[in-house]
């Protein structure tokens, strides 16, 4: 008798368009790769330099979709999702730089060239391990999703929300900026990683290894919607709304606030680093720079353009904003950083709910 | 147990109490929101608590849920240290909480307000595996029934007339289940009928649960019918039925007579 009632979430034709929407860029996306492979005189020929942008713009996606999750559902808004998104990035570059071996400047079996530069001796313990391709990928989750547990825990048992969070966050990844800057880190001080030769056997810098790494990105991406699709849509999701919207009324309904927004600030952290891990590869460089609180601003700013509480809005937002600086940069690179100002605040008074909200009458 | 040897009266047969405060204080900067306030509220009994404002009725309520911590004495429930224990462990233990100004999660439907309330596991996985069987839904239904929603299942709580975001919130106290409601003023800006059909809801619940109302509107008090408390400056001024309270010349001075 129950089946007859309606279903108690609205569903309809615009979920199913939303569907048939993403399917439907995912296939053109993943088009892309091979496209590239026509001649070059032909017409639907698509050059190296848009795969490998396009594949970079997607683990932004990656990135968007984790600060969609965090601060469009539960209302957590971290500034410094961009130190999850390098630190994942600095565990695939490590892996890079082992790979190098002896084909480094000073031609050193194990040591990268920075470490030799600077008089080390043997790897420093915290590098053991990182020869190691799934140890690396663990790693470019575990330490985010460490780092998000430690920081998430201390603010969320304080009851730390709002602006002063944002803050917290921010500091965050400015310190780690800081710290990754100086020499004695073990992580090549302000240059980074570079000069990377291979990943899992494949030369970086080939048609191949752009292919496969921009599948990768975009199979995660599909992987990242359906997980936050299968969080938001549970009564999980329902319950971070409920966070977001009234914290403290939460409480008194029995559940331990502290517990669901550390689960989604970490989870968050998790997917931000996979995304890194897999831009390093593709950028074919990690440094310091990748920490400045500027990007994890930036990163914020694509999730609102795009229209946050909703996964759509963060995908639209880190492809949509990305073309425009992309564009931008090459006609009239000085107007980006008045253009990003511009927008956020355009969005934040006429378009609250994004550009999704162009497009739809209903809100999470 | 030793009543069964010498019952001396029969009222004082019934099991221990649910809620019981005694001496309580609460001091925020020198001024005592509660003084040594003293309070037994019995299993299934309805109780109304009424006094003037800044009497200490929601400061009361803050710290029978958690929300406030008392700076003395001593709040316990059955046998649990309500000092000692956060908002969600009290919610946990079956106390629920009306607040003065509905509310609720505007951005979700009426029918996934109560689902949130409604008492299951409440942490972070449990909520993800979360599937809505037959019985929830029908246990959702009856309190949309009972509150007079059941219309408004697919509705977002944010559009609700102020009288259905007040029976929304009760409706969410019942999900839960508690032992123990804390309804703090239902029938703010209701109508005569509203009022009305308040009253009688919350007599039907009282009986198989213990519930406090913390309300100005003496007509409802009235219709009540319960035991009434009055507080005053952060203490108990005066107990008893509402016509000994409405007698009452200490009352009559601080209250009823302005």
């Amino acid at each position: 008798m129950s089946a007859t009632l309606a279903s108690p979430a609205p569903a309809g034709t615009g979920r199913l368009t939303i569907r048939l929407v993403l399917l439907g860029a995912v296939l053109l996306l993943a088009l892309l790769p091979a496209l590239n492979r026509l001649p070059a005189d032909s017409a639907l020929h698509v050059s190296d330099f848009i795969v490998s942008i396009t594949g970079k713009w997607i683990t932004y996606a990656i990135l968007a979709l984790a600060i969609d999750l965090a601060w469009g559902y539960a209302g957590i808004l971290s500034l410094g999702h961009g130190a999850f998104f390098a630190l994942g990035g600095y565990a695939i570059g490590m892996h890079l730089m082992r790979l190098i071996g002896p084909r480094g400047v000073y031609g050193h079996p194990t040591l990268p060239d920075f470490m030799v530069f600077l008089g080390y001796k043997d790897l420093p313990w915290y590098w053991l391990g990182f020869e190691h391709f799934p140890y690396a990928i663990l790693m470019a989750m575990a330490v985010p999703g460490a780092l998000a547990a430690v920081v998430g825990y201390l603010a969320f048992r304080s009851r730390i929300t709002g602006v002063y969070l944002s803050i917290i966050t921010q500091a965050m990844t400015y310190a780690l900026m800081l710290a990754f800057f100086r020499n004695d880190m073990g992580f090549g001080g302000n240059n980074g990683f570079t000069d990377f030769k291979e990943l899992l056997g494949m030369p970086l810098n080939t048609a191949n290894a752009r292919a496969a790494l921009f599948y990768a990105s975009l199979a995660l991406l599909v992987a990242s919607v359906l997980i936050c699709a299968r969080i938001t849509r549970s009564k999980l999701g329902r319950v971070l709304v409920a966070i977001r919207d009234a914290e403290s009324r939460v409480r008194f309904l029995g559940y331990d606030v502290t517990r669901h927004k550390l689960f989604v600030f970490v989870l968050s952290a998790m997917l931000a680093g996979l995304a890194g891990a897999l831009y390093v590869p593709q950028v074919g460089i990690i440094n310091p720079g990748e920490f400045s609180p500027g990007n994890s601003i930036e990163a914020v700013i694509w999730v609102a353009v795009g229209g946050r509480g909703t996964l759509v809005g963060a995908l639209l937002g880190a492809f949509s904003v990305n073309a425009l600086k992309t564009w931008l940069t090459t006609v009239a690179p000085d107007l980006w950083l008045f253009a990003l100002g511009g927008l956020f605040v355009a969005v934040t008074l006429f378009l609250p709910r994004g550009l999704v909200g162009l497009f739809s009458k209903t809100t999470t | 147990m030793s009543d069964e040897i010498s019952p001396p009266l029969d009222r004082t047969k019934p099991a221990a109490p649910v809620l019981y405060l005694d001496g309580v204080s609460v001091v925020f900067d020198g001024f005592r929101a509660l003084n040594n306030l003293s309070l037994v509220v019995d299993p299934g009994e309805l109780r109304a608590i009424i006094g003037p404002n800044g009497a200490g009725k929601t400061t009361m309520m803050d710290v029978i849920t958690g929300k406030t911590r008392p700076t003395a004495g001593v709040v316990r429930f059955r046998d649990h240290d309500l000092t000692r224990l956060d908002e969600a462990s009290i919610a946990n233990l079956g106390i629920g909480r009306k607040f003065q100004k509905p509310t609720m999660f505007d951005a979700l439907t009426v029918f996934e307000n109560l689902e949130l309330a409604l008492k299951a596991p409440r942490g972070p996985l449990a909520c993800l595996r979360w599937a809505l069987t037959g019985e929830a839904r029908r246990r959702i239904e009856s309190v949309m029934e009972e509150v007079g929603l059941a219309a408004r299942a697919q509705d977002r709580a944010a559009i609700l007339s102020h009288g259905q975001r007040q029976w929304l919130e009760i409706g969410m106290l019942l999900m839960q289940d508690p032992e123990l409601l804390l309804v703090d003023e239902p029938v703010a800006g209701m109508t005569d009928q509203e009022t009305e059909h308040t009253a009688a809801l919350l007599v039907r619940i009282a009986g198989k649960r213990s519930v406090v109302v913390v309300e100005h509107d003496l007509e409802f008090v009235r219709a009540l019918g319960s035991k009434v408390t009055v507080l005053c400056e952060g203490s108990m001024l005066s107990e008893g039925s509402i016509d000994h309270v409405q007698n009452d010349p200490r009352v009559i001075e601080v209250y009823l007579g302005r």
